[in-house]
């Protein structure tokens, strides 16, 4: 990969003004699907290029397009910039350097499913790059790029800056609706998926700022120039979000399936002073951890998956063998306790018992029963809650007990002993 | 009454959405911004433009942590302690924090000048430990770097 296709900040300084991305081929896909492509052409190259959706789940997202129905007005973009996952930061650098992409991007989605309007919901505590992002879209108004009859084709596009403001569950696309219409954040029940009922009960596509970032350059060069990078199941590049314990915290951006969790970490700088690898989140808080012999397994969605765990957002928590995996986890619960909408009983009880069971093993009047306990809390929570969220908040627990058991039961060895006699 | 002082802010967000209530966030944004917290009076002065019952705009209030529900601080602090941050060192910084401003987490010091709280990630964790005076990011800081932040912010205000 000789040049970026998302980060491209890094080959292009500046790109963030609209002179400069106009100079390096921005808008030129735009202009071209306006003046000479038919909407559902748009929607075909993006369902040929295999781009999935970056915000976690995976899902195609040219497919997502093609079940907006055709004959139902008005309909909705949303996009979600909620960015919340502990450990993901790519969609905060594409926003702060390259927002005219992300613009792009949106622009030729809403064209794509003939919208007229749409949303960037950003997280509220982007109160920054939302200015970075306003700029830009004002820029694009004044250039005639956004507005009322665009490039004179006639077709009209409004896009607005949504904030939240500091709920993680608004990451999730039906309690983002809700946040956007004014209710309280909280998940809604699908079916109906918003591509029939979304916004305003109106046909609503959702997609990431980085799945929408990846669209002008599909569109201009087409879907095999995509597919030159990455595998036939994770075709394209991905942001790679790298922190925790390494000396180049960053985002790398890279061919997905081409190099392994090992050389990620190298690229990252190594750990810091060279200590062994212990444990990797691959997405946050909310993925299984992976132990050290996971390694070597290749960055796409279908290796993560056989190795255990996921890729989701792509946000590598990096642990050391300095790193004590209870404490880990028991920062991870906590994340879970506060962000729980309070929706469902299993989510919003079990996450509190949880983080009550590790402060108590933390505090070293824990025992092996406890421990257990903790098995039995996730169980009684894993499939039980409406969204992701509830399950998710199992997998610190989860995984780290298959993985790391002997560093619980160190925790619990001698105030186990006194609890037991 | 915001209703008057900030009549065009409200009416150019009413005008970006087909339904009214879909400003109810945006509107308690405006209202915190001109009186830095959003009490029962804030809260009915959003529920009756917005045609909501305060009832409801409450629950929203209540919803979100970036609402305040009470007084803060001139400047509110929030530190990062999650998981990413925690790994490079940010348990210890907030104690630091605490140490400097003589207050723990979740207090305001007793001029009224600093709130300090720790929050969930807030997407930089590749600059940790980082924070947010009044969502500004500050990024990369160190006990020196955060302790000079203070000491200017106490300056600027001629403290």
């Amino acid at each position: 990969m000789d040049k970026h296709v998302l980060l491209r900040d890094l080959d292009a300084p500046n790109i963030r003004e609209l002179a400069v991305y106009e100079a390096n081929d921005g808008y030129a896909a735009w202009r071209r699907a306006l003046t000479d492509m038919k909407p559902e052409e748009v929607v075909a190259v993006v369902k040929d290029s295999g781009l999935r959706g970056r915000g976690g789940a995976g899902f195609p997202a040219g497919l997502k397009w093609s079940f907006i129905p055709r004959d139902i007005f008005p309909k909705y973009v949303v996009v979600n910039g909620d960015e919340s996952e502990a450990g993901t930061f790519k969609d905060h650098q594409l926003l702060d350097n390259n927002p005219h992409q992300v613009i792009e991007g949106t622009a030729l989605c809403a064209y794509a499913v003939q919208a007229n309007t749409a949303y960037i919901y950003l997280r509220g505590e982007f109160l920054e790059p939302s200015r970075t992002l306003q700029k830009a879209i004002d820029e694009a108004y004044a250039a005639g790029l956004l507005g009322r009859n665009i490039l004179g084709t006639g077709y009209n596009l409004d896009i607005h800056i949504h904030l939240g403001a500091g709920a993680y569950i608004c990451g999730e696309e039906t309690a983002l609706l809700s946040s956007l219409e004014g209710q309280l954040g909280q998940p809604r029940l699908r079916p109906p998926f918003p591509a029939v009922q979304g916004l305003y009960a109106k046909p609503t596509v959702i997609n990431n700022v980085e799945t929408l970032a990846n669209v002008p350059p599909i569109v201009l060069n087409g879907a095999q120039w995509y597919r030159q990078f990455g595998t036939e199941k994770s075709p394209g590049t991905k942001i790679f979000c790298v922190s925790g314990r390494v000396n180049k915290p960053g985002n790398y951006e890279l061919p997905l399936g081409q190099h392994t969790i090992r050389e990620l970490i190298e690229m990252a700088g190594g750990t810091i002073n060279n200590r062994p690898v212990k444990g990797v989140l691959p997405a946050g808080s909310s993925a299984p951890i992976l132990p050290a012999s996971a390694l070597d397994t290749k960055l796409d969605y279908e290796s993560m998956q056989a190795a255990g765990s996921l890729l989701g957002s792509a946000s590598f928590v990096i642990l050391d063998d300095t790193v004590d995996i209870v404490w880990a986890a028991r920062k991870m619960v906590r994340f879970f306790k506060h962000e729980s909408c309070g929706k469902c009983t299993p989510c919003r009880e079990g996450t509190h018992w949880a983080m009550n069971l590790y402060d108590k093993i933390i505090s070293g009047k824990g025992s092996l029963h406890d421990v257990d306990m903790l098995a039995e809390v996730a169980n009684s929570m894993a499939g039980k809650c409406f969204c992701l969220l509830g399950e998710f908040a199992t997998s610190p627990i989860l995984s780290t007990l298959k993985h790391f058991r002997p560093e619980y039961e160190k925790w619990v060895s001698e105030s186990g002993a006194l609890a037991g006699a | 009454m915001l209703k008057e002082k900030r009549a065009p802010d409200i009416e150019k967000t009413l005008a970006k959405y087909p339904s009214r209530r879909s400003a109810v966030m945006p509107l308690l944004y405006i209202a915190q911004e001109e009186y830095g917290y959003c009490d029962d009076s804030a809260i009915r002065e959003v529920a009756e433009i917005l045609g909501l019952d305060p009832t409801e705009v409450k629950s929203i209030v209540g919803f979100y942590t970036m609402f305040y529900e009470e007084p803060t601080g001139q400047y509110v602090i929030d530190v990062c302690d999650d998981l990413p941050c925690a790994l490079r060192g940010a348990d210890e910084f907030v104690s630091h924090c605490e140490r400097k401003l003589g207050v723990k987490a979740g207090q305001t010091t007793p001029d009224g000048k600093f709130t300090l709280r720790t929050v969930m990630c807030i997407a930089a964790c590749d600059r940790a430990p980082v924070a947010q005076v009044n969502t500004e990011y500050r990024y990369a800081l160190t006990p020196e770097s955060f302790d000079q932040m203070i000491d200017e912010l106490r300056e600027r205000d001629g403290k």
